[in-house]
């Protein structure tokens, strides 16, 4: 890898051809986690816990078996006791997740699971499960659990990174640093210093979760699941149910939404466990209230910030604070906000904490870009509110302190060549950005960073007989990863990418991928497909060699064709790849390639959005009128995908902004279990989003690529937030800008009353 | 060797009026042979597409699955699709085609049956276990309850009209603009071609959009009930969140609606944080009627999501009659409106805030009723 294809003429790269799935999933023929069906199949059903916090003494499954139809029932007695441990995915905390076993820690908490011939009657024999707890004080919110002598989630809970040893619930602290703070502010000729809050929000994935496990008596099981990694998944279910990675084979279905949400196991190792001990499969489909009581959610979160900058804009220091909620258990991502927090930024001064805190809501998941867009949220309202008090334009202030190659980001590493200040430029050069306003309008803009993962990755292609190609990975393809994937091996392989056929495989069917998460199908699964592909192409050379018996040397493949190298002397006609693979049988066999690696150098990926708002100062009612989404993708192979993520991450951050929010009451019960009340918004309720791709190509990837996946959700709450600062003129430090809570602070700001 | 086959309710009078009736085992195909046999016209009547409970499992495309002998079978209507839903099993199905008929299933049904319009509100309820009828009476294939016609004295829409078509009546567009405006807020495209006017009201939300509208417009009820037909004015229809007027056997078929007097017109406003699908925060209807003068001749104000039922607010009219309805006249009545609204705090929304919403809209509706009444040719 590492070489530069920068001056290279792309021949499919570049195009908009259809996704190869796109039919199926327009005519509905596509097959979800739910459309999987077994004969003799047995539904199952989860018991949830009605109380947010509780131990539990004692679970009775017998008088639920009694019931006729019943063939399984399932506690955390039945799965192996895994001792708590180090690791990002702490499998004695996914364990007790999965089934409670000492404790419930939030209201849904899965305690029990059934298997019946109907979910009517798993549903019943849910009923009959006599479970006794003895409840226990409910830890709400940050606030309550780091207050002093609140409850406690986890008896043996110590913070990392902390010098406290407990007991306690901050479960892990994360510190960056450089220079003098104090100092930096004390050189300040103006200073900002706010606190804000979001709250917990939900991917909203439209598809539930789903599960059909089948298990023969000889304990090889089959998992059909919607999932973004089903190596995740096979690994995760071996791991909880003490199986060998060999027993289990995981399929992954067209996914309908996962945006992060879908990098774990909730069901599926319950959809296993129940089919083993009733000997027939099971199907356990979540309904929308499970959906959003037991899994996700995006953390809520507390940031204080404290900024300085000179008269010219130079900034001199910042402090950061961030409490992250991690639900019941530790895991949300406070470390990452920590890292992005500051990253596009040059200051010479900074300070970031950040910690990660459980309390009694569900387990806090990856939501796309985890951590980023709560940092972004604040850091992007701090940096508007410091332009305002200096009279410099936002994009000015930030470009006088944009990142770029060389800069060193707090989390250590310095950065390669990268787009940041070319997407602010951009940005300002736009006609959006000279648009006039109308009365009760504003423009907000925000920055947003996200790093990009590589990861491990396989791919095979083969060749068939008639020229055209499969080409098989292990990402389950959530935003149109099979046209790109396809689009590049038509590019090496000189042919068109409908003859490219791209194949989710199953994980007895390709090497090992890690899952379809962190901006990385594209750049590191698309390394290993054109390192695939550039073994089928050395195969074709050598084959057209002895087809024209000479040294392969002396081929060179052009444009789809096996033609005489410069200077070879040959003079025979080109040989197309489809004639080259016709005559396979008799040259050395099948031309098949493979390839696998770990993916090293994804490049950063930074944006820069612009938005207008109109406020209704009679009911607070916010009205986005117009969206930019600029971008640097490195190289977009298929831009129409880059501009849809754009477009996705953007819309999904607008929702966060205005008013999405899951609402628990004193209790710890969500109130708004449903896309009724958890209000995602609708097509109606957004512009057009305008995109601006940049394309500053990724050094370490053979045609630029960098990830694009999960930066657009960074920038839109923060430029929706100060669109809204600037329109109405009051100080937004709370999310979502919900129309009661900008009416009363509306209100607040002019003293007036309703 | 034999199993039990449940009769469906829609079944029974074929059925010679049996409840259940014993047949030799085999698959279902077997079994509906052997009843079409008995009772010449069972498969006809139970149609192409239907599912099966095969003590209580159940079974989509059913046609050739074996049935064991001692075992109980339902036929079931396949609902949405035939895609497997958590629609309680032992809910039987009617689809009578007259009200007398529609009458005689209710009242024999008791607290047990309910009405199938569109299906918008009840099967939701249904699917998340917050009614578990045992009878549903589909009332879309009476043709009385499905009329939509504009008289010369009065407006009769059935009471399973469905949005979509109540939309596509462009003079009923234009006498009742506020109506139609308010039929069409409901859901997205594709619930509009289902959610009935009749089913809105009798729901009983207090955010139902239609019913403000309705109230403004001096709507009545024609109700059929098992002692025969009584008229209940839309006003007093609803009596709290979820319950009506309506009796047991009692069916709401149509929906009578005077036409307006000359230089009148109606609107409807509603307040969601979203553009659709969404219910309303708060909402306003109103129906103004202007002298020669341009003053205001005639009001009636409602109000929705602000109180246990939809309210008819006569202060607020009383506030804007006579009145050139400016400023002074509009924050009268909009204070009217606030003083009658007792709203709910919830999820949606605090109480505070709905109460200055629903001013806020009547002020708005009020405005717009009146220049559309002011445009109106005499």
């Amino acid at each position: 890898m590492g070489e530069e294809d920068g001056e290279r003429k792309f021949r499919f790269v570049g195009t908009r051809p259809i996704r190869h799935d796109g039919v199926d999933k327009v005519t509905g023929r596509a097959q979800f986690g739910a459309d999987y069906s077994l004969p003799g199949m047995l539904w199952g059903r989860v018991l949830r816990s009605p109380h947010a916090h509780a131990r539990i003494v004692r679970i009775d499954t017998r008088a639920a078996m009694a019931i006729p139809g019943v063939k399984a029932a399932a506690t955390s007695a039945d799965l192996p006791e895994i001792e708590p441990g180090p690791g990002p995915a702490n499998l004695a905390h996914l364990s007790r997740n999965v089934l409670a076993r000492e404790k419930v820690l939030y209201h849904g908490h899965a305690v029990a699971a059934i298997a019946a011939t109907s979910e009517a009657v798993a549903e019943r024999a849910l009923l009959a499960i006599e479970v006794e707890y003895e409840p226990l004080p409910v830890v709400l919110d940050l606030d309550d659990a780091m207050a002093p002598g609140a409850a406690i989630l986890h008896e043996d809970l110590k913070t990392r990174g902390g010098k406290d040893a407990g007991p306690t619930n901050v479960a892990a602290i994360t510190e960056y640093d450089r220079g003098d703070v104090d100092a930096g502010l004390a050189e300040a000729d103006v200073t900002v210093r706010r606190s804000y809050r979001t709250q917990t929000v939900h991917q909203g994935y439209i598809e539930p979760h789903a599960a059909l496990a089948q298990t023969g008596v000889d304990g090889q099981s089959v998992l059909w699941c919607c999932t973004q990694g089903a190596f995740t998944v096979r690994a995760y279910c071996a791991a909880l149910l003490g199986l060998d990675v060999s027993q289990l084979k995981v399929i992954p279905t067209e996914i309908g939404g996962g945006f992060g949400g879908k990098t774990t196991v909730y069901q599926e190792p319950l959809a296993i466990l129940l089919a083993r001990k009733a000997g027939r499969p099971v199907k356990m489909v979540m309904n929308r209230e499970e959906v959003f009581r037991a899994t996700g959610p995006g953390a809520a979160t507390h940031t204080e910030i404290e900024l300085g900058a000179r008269q010219d804009g130079t900034i001199t220091a910042a402090r950061v604070r961030m409490c992250f909620e991690a639900g019941g258990f530790p895991g949300s991502p406070a470390g990452a906000a920590a890292m992005t927090v500051l990253a596009p930024y040059e200051i010479p001064n900074y300070a970031i904490e950040s910690l990660d805190v459980v309390c009694n809501k569900p387990r806090t998941a990856a939501y796309r870009g985890p951590g980023a867009p709560q940092a972004a949220f604040a850091i992007e309202s701090a940096l508007d509110e410091l332009a305002e008090k200096l009279s410099i334009d936002p994009i000015d202030l930030r470009l006088r302190c944009a990142a770029k190659q060389g800069t060193r980001t707090p989390y250590g590493p310095t950065f390669k060549r990268i787009g940041l200040i070319e997407t602010l430029e951009a940005a300002r050069d736009s006609s959006h950005y000279k648009a006039p306003l109308g009365p009760d309008q504003g423009r907000g803009i925000a920055v947003g960073f996200w790093f990009n993962a590589g990861l491990n990755s396989s791919a095979e292609v083969h060749l068939n007989e008639d020229g055209t190609a499969i080409v098989a990975t292990g990402n389950p393809d959530l935003s149109g990863s099979r046209a790109s994937l396809a689009i590049m091996a038509a590019e090496e392989l000189g042919i068109e990418v409908h003859r490219v056929r791209p194949v989710v495989a199953d994980t007895d069917s390709v090497g090992f991928t890690d899952l379809s998460g962190g901006s990385r199908v594209t750049f590191a699964t698309g390394q290993a497909v054109i390192d695939a592909c550039r073994q089928v192409v050395r195969e074709l050379r050598q084959r057209a060699a002895k087809i024209w018996d000479c040294d392969p040397d002396q081929v060179d493949f052009v444009d789809g064709r096996c033609v005489p190298a410069k200077g070879s002397g040959l003079s025979e006609e080109p040989l197309a790849l489809a004639e080259v693979a016709r005559q396979a049988g008799r040259t050395g066999g099948p031309i098949n390639g493979q390839a696998q690696l770990t993916a090293r150098g994804a490049g950063p990926s930074f944006a820069t959005h612009l938005c207008d708002v109109e406020v209704d100062p009679e009911t607070g009612r916010i009205e986005v009128l117009r969206y930019t989404a600029v971008q640097d993708a490195g190289r977009a192979i298929h831009p129409g995908y880059v501009e849809g993520q754009m477009q996705g991450g953007a819309a999904q951050g607008m929702g966060w902004a205005l008013n999405e929010e899951l609402v628990f009451d004193t209790q710890g019960v969500l109130q708004n279990p449903g896309f009724l009340d958890y209000r995602m918004p609708v097509a109606s309720d957004l512009p057009m989003i305008e995109t601006v791709v940049v394309e500053v190509p990724n050094p370490n990837h053979p045609y630029g690529v960098r990830g694009v996946g999960e930066t657009p959700i960074v920038p839109p709450l923060a430029a929706v937030a100060n669109a809204v600062r600037r329109a109405a003129g009051v100080c937004i430090t709370r999310l979502p800008i919900s129309p009661p809570r900008l009416l009363a602070a509306l209100h607040d700001e002019s003293g007036g009353d309703s | 060797m034999t199993c039990l086959v449940e009769i469906p309710t829609a079944l029974r009078a074929l059925c010679e009026g049996e409840l259940q009736v014993q047949v030799p085992v085999g698959n279902v195909r077997s079994i509906v042979r052997a009843l079409d046999e008995r009772f010449p016209g069972f498969r006809e009547q139970l149609g192409q597409s239907f599912a099966v409970a095969i003590d209580g499992e159940l079974i989509h495309d059913p046609w050739l699955e074996p049935v064991p002998a001692g075992t109980e079978l339902h036929f079931l209507p396949v609902i949405a699709g035939g895609q497997e839903t958590q629609v309680s099993v032992n809910a039987a199905y009617a689809a009578p085609e007259d009200v007398e008929a529609a009458v005689a299933l209710l009242a024999e049904a008791g607290s047990q049956g309910r009405v199938l319009a569109g299906g918008t509100d009840l099967i939701v309820q249904m699917r998340t276990g917050q009614c578990s009828p045992q009878l549903l009476v589909d009332v879309k294939r009476i043709p009385a309850l499905g009329v939509c016609e504009l008289g010369t004295e009065v407006l009769r829409l059935g009471a399973a009209l469905s949005s979509a078509v109540l939309r596509e009546q462009p003079e009923v567009r234009r006498v009742f603009p506020g109506l139609v405006e308010a039929a069409e807020l409901i859901g997205s495209e594709q619930v509009q071609g289902r959610a009935s006017l009749g089913g809105n009201l009798c729901n009983g939300s207090p955010a139902a959009d239609t019913v403000p509208a309705l109230i403004v417009a001096d709507a009545t009820c024609i109700v059929a009930g098992p002692t025969g037909m009584r008229e209940v004015p839309v006003a007093a229809f609803c009596t709290g969140p979820g319950e009506t007027v309506l009796g047991t056997g009692e069916l709401l078929v149509e929906l009578r609606v005077p036409r307006p007097p000359a230089r009148t017109s109606d609107a409807y406003l509603r307040f969601t944080p979203r553009s659709e699908m969404d219910i309303a925060v708060a909402g306003a209807a109103a129906r103004l009627e202007l002298g020669d003068d341009g003053r205001c001749r005639g009001a009636r104000v409602a109000i929705g999501a602000v109180a246990p039922t939809a309210l008819l607010v006569p202060e607020a009219a009383e506030a804007l009659v006579g009145s050139d309805l400016g400023e002074d006249a509009l924050e009268a009545a909009a204070a009217a409106v606030r003083a009658a609204s007792r709203p709910i705090d919830d999820v949606r929304a605090p109480a505070a805030f709905r109460t200055h919403l629903v001013g806020v809209l009547s002020k708005r509706v009020v405005r717009i009723a009146a220049s559309r009444a002011a445009g109106e040719p005499g």
